[in-house]
């Protein structure tokens, strides 16, 4: 559905894009994250058509972006990063003029629009000029302007910077409601690793200007060393033969007390086996929990340093 | 209805009677009122705009009394030579700013968000035409009516013709202002430019000052000057024996010079975004 092939922009001296490429299936979610300067809002400006890469193709809905501008437009959605409502006219004029300008006329508009209104919380504050509005508020204006004409594909510059938890778990939940309901391709940019891994299945991790990692946030963290489990034994005395069943199934195990730690490719595979062995060994278990490795870790490695570094680096 | 359009997808989304060119003027005509609403919800800006031909108008009355009385001057009626260049000025100082709206629009993030939309370049640049004609025209009609207390006689071919004028010549620097807006994006480069433009082109005119007390280079240069053009088909319109054919060419070399301009704005929507 989006499909970009070694994008390349440069801004004067300044490399954006040094050979990056991605791939979105239809219907997904996918997720580009990325420090600041990655180049992930000039990926997102070649794919809307607003911007032109200086080497590479972009293709959106199987459409060639720098030949078909104006087909392209006509079946994206855009959120920018910079919010972008105007500020001087109302909530409702902002959706209506959005939504003439994809041709959508009166019964159809007003349809349209007093429904977004309702979904974003908005009806409210729909008469009153959008520069009274929060920010939170106005993030959420933007996203209605972009789903307007029903979008196939829908592009989310970081759609949540600025919000506060709690406005963003909200987001979060209309978003993901989209991707089920609405049946889209969304591509959306994001610093916040949980936001990547709550929303997007499939990541590219993008540093200066190129991928360095796709795949599915868990496909991403299965390729670091697995997931860490931890099991507390019941009784102290059983610890040397749990470790030693432990040890056929698992790697690095380690006691300490009535706990033991091992570390094991899946999780969600290994806890099955490793009770039945405990089971079957007579031992009783008190509690066992899995920790995955964070995006955090898988940052760390592709990037090769970690994201808070990263970001304090660029800014 | 609802559900209809829930599950409508995108192909089937209306595009405008599937004209381009129905699209280009139901975008402009959108775009334009909401410029106006947002001017209606300024009531002071509003006040401003309404006293400022006023204002204008009685200053270069003033300046000029005496005008009338230099040697080789020509018009008997300073208030009826008067008018139709406080017109023209009036054009000059309000359509060149129009490029800060779109500098304006580039800071908050709508033009981006608009040139990710089908939307027509074109349209931006006939809004913003639309918009300061809207304006320009109100002014022109202010200027008109203070101007008839003070002794100004008018004919009604002479006012069409005036207004025409100041329509062209508005879509004339409206369009410079934008293009400069889309290449600069700089506010202060914009004022710059704009009064580096103004000044000279209406004092190499017969705005205020008659030919026949204006220096030969003024008078040859201004045969090619824009402004000169609407002062002279306003003037010339309103005058008692009015010379038909030197109204019309002189709209008509207007109207040229505007749809050049117009075009080239459009242009510039290529500078902006070669430069995001
Ligand atoms: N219009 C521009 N002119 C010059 N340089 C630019 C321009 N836009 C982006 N850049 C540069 O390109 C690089 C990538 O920027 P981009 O905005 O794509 O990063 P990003 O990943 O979106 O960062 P952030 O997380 O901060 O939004 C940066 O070094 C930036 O300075
Ligand atoms: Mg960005």
């Amino acid at each position: 559905m989006i499909n970009a092939a070694g994008l390349v922009k440069e801004y004067g001296k300044v490399r954006a894009l040094d050979g990056l490429s991605l791939d979105v299936e239809p219907g997904t979610v996918f997720g580009l994250l990325g420090p600041n300067g990655a180049g992930k809002s000039t990926t997102v400006k070649i794919l809307t058509t607003l911007s032109r890469a200086t080497s590479g193709t972009a293709h959106v809905a199987g459409l060639d972006v720098t030949k078909f501008p104006d087909k392209v437009r006509r079946v994206i959605g855009c959120v920018p990063q910079q919010t972008s409502v105007d500020p001087a006219a109302t909530g409702r004029e902002n959706l209506n003029l959005q939504g003439a300008l994809y041709g959508l006329r009166r019964a159809a508009l007003k349809t349209r629009t007093d429904q977004l209104l309702t979904r974003f919380g908005l009806t409210d504050a729909a008469n009153r000029p959008s520069r009274t509005y929060s920010g939170g508020m106005q993030r959420k204006l933007d996203v209605a302007m972009g789903l307007i004409h029903h979008p196939r594909v829908l592009f989310l510059d970081e759609p949540t910077t600025g919000l506060d938890p709690e406005a963003r778990a909200e987001m979060w939940t209309e978003l993901t409601h989209l991707a089920a309901e609405e049946r889209m391709t969304i591509l959306l940019t994001t610093h916040y690793l949980e936001e990547a891994d709550k929303l997007a299945s499939r990541l590219a991790i993008v540093d200066r200007g190129k991928v360095v990692a796709t795949g599915t946030p868990d496909d991403l963290k299965n390729e670091l060393h697995g997931d860490a489990i931890t099991i507390d034994l019941a009784d102290t005395a059983t610890i040397p033969q749990a470790r030693a069943l432990l040890a056929r199934i698992a790697t690095e195990v380690t006691s300490s007390g009535r706990s033991l730690r091992a570390r094991v490719s899946d999780g969600a595979t290994a806890i099955p086996a490793v009770l039945a062995a405990l089971d079957s060994a007579g031992i009783p278990v008190a509690s066992v929990s899995v920790a995955r490795p964070s995006l955090d870790d898988v940052y760390l490695r592709y990037a090769g340093r970690s994201f808070a570094d990263a970001e304090g680096v660029a800014a | 209805m609802s559900g209809a359009i829930s599950t409508m997808s995108p192909e089937t989304v209306p595009v405008a009677g599937g004209s381009a060119r129905w699209a280009l003027a139901t975008h402009s005509r959108y775009l334009t009122m909401q410029s106006v609403r947002a001017l209606l919800r300024q009531p002071f800006f509003v006040a401003i705009s309404l006293v400022q031909p006023m204002i204008w108008l009685l200053l270069f009355g003033e300046l000029f009394k005496r005008v009338a009385e230099l040697p080789g001057f020509g018009a008997s009626s300073y208030i009826d030579f008067l008018i139709p260049g406080i017109i023209v000025m009036n054009v000059l100082f309000g359509a060149s700013w129009s490029g800060m709206t779109f500098i304006e629009m580039i800071g908050q993030g709508t033009m981006d968000r608009m040139l990710t939309t089908p939307l027509k370049r074109g349209a931006l640049i006939i809004a913003s035409l639309a918009y300061n004609s809207i304006t320009i025209v109100v002014q022109t009609a202010i200027i008109f009516l203070v101007g008839w207390p003070l002794g100004a006689t008018y004919t009604a071919p002479g006012i069409l013709v005036s207004l025409a004028a100041t329509i062209l010549l508005t879509g004339a620097f409206c369009s410079i202002s934008n293009a400069y807006a889309l290449v600069l994006r700089s506010r202060e480069a914009l004022i710059g430019l704009s009064i580096m433009l103004a000044l000279p082109l209406s004092f190499l005119s017969s705005a205020l000052m008659s030919q026949g007390a204006a220096p030969d280079w003024i008078r040859s240069v201004s045969r090619f000057n824009p402004v000169d053009w609407a002062v002279v088909a306003s003037r010339e319109a309103l005058s008692g024996s009015p010379d038909w054919g030197a109204v019309w060419a002189h709209l008509g070399y207007l109207a040229v010079i505007a749809l050049l301009l117009g075009y080239l704005a459009t242009r510039a929507f290529g500078s902006y975004q070669r430069s995001i």
